[in-house]
């Protein structure tokens, strides 16, 4: 068998394919927490709850409404995205003008409440959920083997980071939702409803969040922590990519998926600790992060 | 970008001197003593001893950001880590109550260092996102370092001897050990809020740009404020890991981090007093709610909602409003 570096080719590639699966949840949460940071100012700590939510309502709907795969991909983020508004509408928004601090609290007791929902209800061991039919099975690429539905979540993720980067990058909403970013005033002045802009962009970046949730349900269990460690990783790579541009979350989130799917074959002990060492150095070296502008 | 991390304490009227404000709480601290030497016989002194462990432990973090304005998300780093150091110096090591619980504080001292160092580098949300992160990357560590026992954590610390003298087996004798710890910590933070030095922290709270502009080094005083409110929070844990004869991997978890975060935050942010009220106030529901196993969470975080946006002062920071006189 062909190895590199001592370790076997085929290892190395299915790590790999790990690495890039878990780089396509931290680019989509990571983009998501960025849209939201540079409009509502807040960042958002129950990105992690609103991810498994999804997860949640994806397994709710197969369970009492015999809904499978397909139709959550769609039900649960608009589901959760309503939901989102509502947050948005009832609590976010009074904390508009006050400290960003308050903002990170505020989220943070909200996901404690719906992680801690969650776990009364199905309890910490998860829930199984398969992989719909079409995707199951996989390809023998030769050099690996490719579970169908692996090779689906980073195709979608990929597609989605695009989409959401040609929308504020090169339509006319993503240009009021940049405008709004640097003074909403002047755009409200110009006759555009900030307030709605702000809900509808909270309720799309909580959705995304949501919609990782669901692809992310056939690969691990659904559980009500599944959320809880990911966002903190997920923290992590802002401050490493820093909040100032789309591109830069979508790259970072993918490259640290991969040197941590890396380390896992060459080094498993630090996989857990690699993306927080790198935050160190990052740190250390740029400290307003990679793509980020002045702090 | 100016931060306003938080609201200027209620009821502190300007032009008030500062020997006012420390006069005026001469009252509620001789209170406080009072309370706090007649309570071991009405309630059972571990319980009270949970409580002071953690009000310590509150009353550093708010050092942080009632103070400095800056919200720190991983002080579990500090608290847990120094409760593993301090219970595998008395067990492993052998060492005295006293000397176990100074390696603890001078081990979070250490950490606090250098995880300040890192994280005063960006401000406002980074600055949690980084203490968050480093705090995670810490328990990662514990749950593989040989010497933390993993998911068992390290059992059966011995209470030992103080000076070698006093056996602290009795837990009235131990309440009174930790009562005046509680109080050597609780102090020492009203010392350094109430020295120049506490001035100028204030100053770069309110408006750095402006503290920096006229000539102190902004940077040096939030790391020194840093490595005192994680030093403070380690002897808090220390202590704890001690009294309980037990160090666990809940004390380094993210949520003892939030929990922290709250009691500040429902006793009032930048208050004296606030970090012990809601401190007691937390300790207490968690022990009221304890046969409800999971809905505790929900009850943590739902408290988060309503202090957030209904009662941003806290309770102690609303009765100084009230009164009329900082609290």
């Amino acid at each position: 068998m062909t190895t590199v570096f001592g370790v076997p080719i085929q290892a190395l590639f299915s790590q790999l394919l790990v690495g890039l699966i878990n780089g396509s949840f931290y680019a989509l949460l990571s983009l998501g927490l960025a849209v939201i940071f540079g409009l509502l100012n807040i960042i958002n700590f129950c990105h992690g709850a609103l991810y498994m939510l999804g997860a949640l309502v994806a397994w709710l709907l197969l369970h009492f409404l015999d809904l499978g795969y397909w139709p959550a991909l769609l039900i649960a983020p608009i589901v959760v995205g309503l939901f989102g508004m509502l947050i948005e509408r009832t609590m976010l928004r009074r904390l508009q003008g006050l400290d960003p601090l308050f903002g990170l609290l505020l989220t943070f007791g909200l996901a404690l409440v719906i992680q801690g929902v969650a776990r009364n209800y199905f309890g910490v061991s998860g829930e199984p959920y398969d992989v719909p039919e079409q995707l199951s099975g996989g390809k023998n690429l030769g050099f690996m083997f490719l579970p169908n539905y692996r090779g689906w979540v980073v195709l979608v993720s990929v597609l989605l980071c695009a989409l959401t980067w040609f929308v504020t990058e090169r339509t006319r909403m993503g240009a009021y939702l940049r405008a709004a970013t640097e003074n909403p005033i002047l755009v409200q002045a110009f006759g555009i409803n900030v307030p709605v802009l702000i809900t509808v962009t909270y309720g799309l970046g909580v959705a995304l969040a949501a919609l990782a949730g669901v692809m992310a349900a056939p690969i691990y269990r659904v559980n009500p922590l599944m959320g809880a460690d990911l966002i903190i990783v997920v923290f992590a790579v802002v401050v490493i990519g820093g909040m100032g541009s789309i591109l830069g979350s979508i790259v970072t989130g993918f490259a640290l998926g991969v040197i941590e799917g890396l380390t896992k074959v060459f080094y498993p002990e630090a996989s857990n600790t690699v993306v927080f060492v790198i935050m160190a150095l990052v740190l250390l070296v740029k400290p307003a992060g990679l793509f980020g502008r002045t702090a | 970008m100016t931060t306003q991390p938080v609201e200027a304490p209620a009821g502190v009227k300007r032009g008030v001197s500062r020997r006012d404000d420390v006069r005026s709480l001469r009252i509620p601290m001789l209170a406080m003593l009072v309370l706090g030497l007649l309570a071991p016989f009405v309630v059972y002194p571990v319980f009270l001893m949970k409580m002071l462990c953690f009000a310590l432990f509150a009353c550093a973090f708010n050092l942080l950001i009632g103070y400095v304005g800056l919200l720190s998300f991983g002080h579990a780093l500090f608290f847990g880590g120094a409760g593993y150091l301090a219970g595998h110096a008395a067990k492993v090591w052998g060492l005295p109550f006293e000397l176990a619980v100074l390696t603890g504080t001078a081990t979070a001292a250490l950490l606090g260092l250098a995880v300040g160092w890192l994280a005063i580098r960006r401000q406002g949300i980074y600055f949690a996102m980084i203490t968050l992160a480093l705090a995670q990357m810490f328990y990662f560590y514990c749950l593989r370092a040989p010497f933390t026992g993993g998911e068992d954590g390290i059992q059966g610390i011995p209470r030992g001897k103080l000076l070698g003298l006093v056996s602290l087996d009795s837990n009235l004798t131990m309440y009174f050990v930790v009562l005046a710890i509680f109080l050597f910590g609780f102090f020492f933070i009203f010392r350094v809020i109430h020295s120049p030095f506490g001035q100028v922290m204030k100053a770069v709270r309110e408006n750095e740009p402006r503290a920096v502009s006229l000539g102190y080094k902004s940077d040096h005083y939030k790391l020194i404020a840093f490595v005192i409110s994680a030093a403070l929070s380690g002897l808090a844990g220390g202590t704890k890991s001690i009294v309980f004869q037990l160090a666990s991997l809940t004390d380094v978890h993210w949520s003892t981090s939030g929990e922290v975060i709250l009691m500040v935050l429902l006793g009032g942010l930048g208050t004296v007093f606030g970090p012990i009220v809601g401190a007691v106030l937390i300790v207490c529901v968690e022990s009221y709610l304890a046969d409800l196993g999971g809905w505790v969470t929900v009850v943590q975080g739902a408290l988060f909602v309503v202090c957030v946006l209904a009662f941003r002062r806290g309770i102690i920071g609303e009765l100084s409003r009230v009164l009329r006189r900082p609290l």
